[in-house]
């Protein structure tokens, strides 16, 4: 990092993470080169699915042996869950992996947009901390959700910046920036961007951090959109803190006005 | 656990929605060695219980109908 480029740490639950880009595991077309994008994203926060082991088959479907835990942080989802049984039940199962208390909680509500029960996810919410969860929670761009959320002692709130998978980009910057403006626990946008511009504008919105899985894998070259979005996390989060200039209707000239020729 | 005799040599449990055949007397543990599972490597959830000390697998006995789950990690967002 250059001089002056400096940044506060990035905190979630007492645990200092190295970088604000989050990475999902999920839809790449081989494991090796998942592990290749995952390096060049500079990412520890890793996310991974709970599903039943395949017994009918000769390939092992499981992302443990393709991760290393000295090097990432795995953070398990409930994805797929479409109630709050559900979703507390996978978190469960997840925890007792035996790898740490994290959860990213997902109780989805539609089919079509994959957007949050977020009434449900309340409910989940409540439970998993009671019973000593660190619950990262998956949600829309819902501010009052979101105070709800953080309320309910959510260690992150993660709204989404358009439907998962979509690749639409931050549909709604306002949304965000008032949902980091109101909450004191980190928020991490979650699910929507599509390429490296989205994650910049997003980060410029002053948000802690980006959880991003399908504009890695989907894209031509995983790797190298990896290396983009690392750049632009960073680049995004320094336009942040270097706070921009002010929009003008008029343009105001950058040379000097006098001392032109007669 | 449910006692329910079905076959003097065999016990049918659930095991991840489908039904297996398995010896009376059969662990939890010897089911997964017999399916080449390695133990540490999943979570096993035994009639929606979830089995947090596995040096407890090799003393559940099965039964028919009992449902098990065997769970791991796979890519994921």
């Amino acid at each position: 990092m250059i001089a002056g480029a400096t940044d506060t740490p990035f905190v979630i639950a007492g645990r200092t993470l190295r970088s604000r880009l989050m990475v999902g595991t999920g839809k790449y077309k081989s494991p090796d080169e998942m592990v290749r994008a995952i390096d060049a994203s500079g990412a520890e926060v890793v996310t991974v699915a709970v599903r039943r082991v395949n017994l009918n088959r000769d390939t092992d479907d499981g992302v443990l042996p393709h991760l290393d835990p000295a090097r990432y942080f795995l953070l398990s989802n409930t994805a797929g869950c479409y109630n709050a049984a559900d979703a507390v039940r996978y978190a469960r199962l997840a925890r007792a992996a035996g790898f740490n208390e994290w959860v990213k909680l997902e109780v989805i509500g539609d089919q079509d947009t994959l957007l949050p029960d977020t009434a449900a996810l309340l409910v989940a919410t409540k439970t998993l901390v009671a019973d000593g969860f660190v619950v990262l929670a998956y949600t829309n761009d819902d501010l009052i959700t979101a105070l709800r959320l953080e309320d309910a002692g959510a260690a992150a709130v993660m709204p989404l910046a358009s439907p998962i998978g979509s690749g639409l980009g931050v549909l709604n910057p306002y949304s965000i920036r008032t949902i980091k403006h109101r909450l004191s626990v980190p928020v991490i946008v979650d699910a929507g961007v599509g390429t490296a511009s989205d994650a910049c504008i997003t980060m410029e919105q002053g948000v802690d951090g980006i959880l991003m899985n399908t504009a890695l894998a989907a894209a031509d070259d995983p790797v190298r959109m990896a290396h983009a979005m690392r750049l632009a996390v960073d680049a995004g989060r320094q336009a942040h803190l270097a706070g921009r200039m002010p929009r003008r209707e008029v343009a105001v000239p950058s040379s000097p006005s006098v001392g032109m020729l007669e | 656990m449910m006692e329910r005799a079905v076959s003097p040599d065999g016990v049918i449990p659930v095991v991840n929605g489908e039904e297996r055949t398995v010896a009376a007397g059969s662990t939890i543990g010897d089911l997964l060695r017999e399916l080449s599972v390695s133990a540490a490597a999943v979570v096993v959830e035994h009639n929606r219980e979830i089995v947090r000390d596995r040096s407890r697998l090799d003393s559940m006995v099965l039964a028919t109908g009992d449902s098990v789950e065997i769970v791991h990690f796979v890519g994921g967002g």
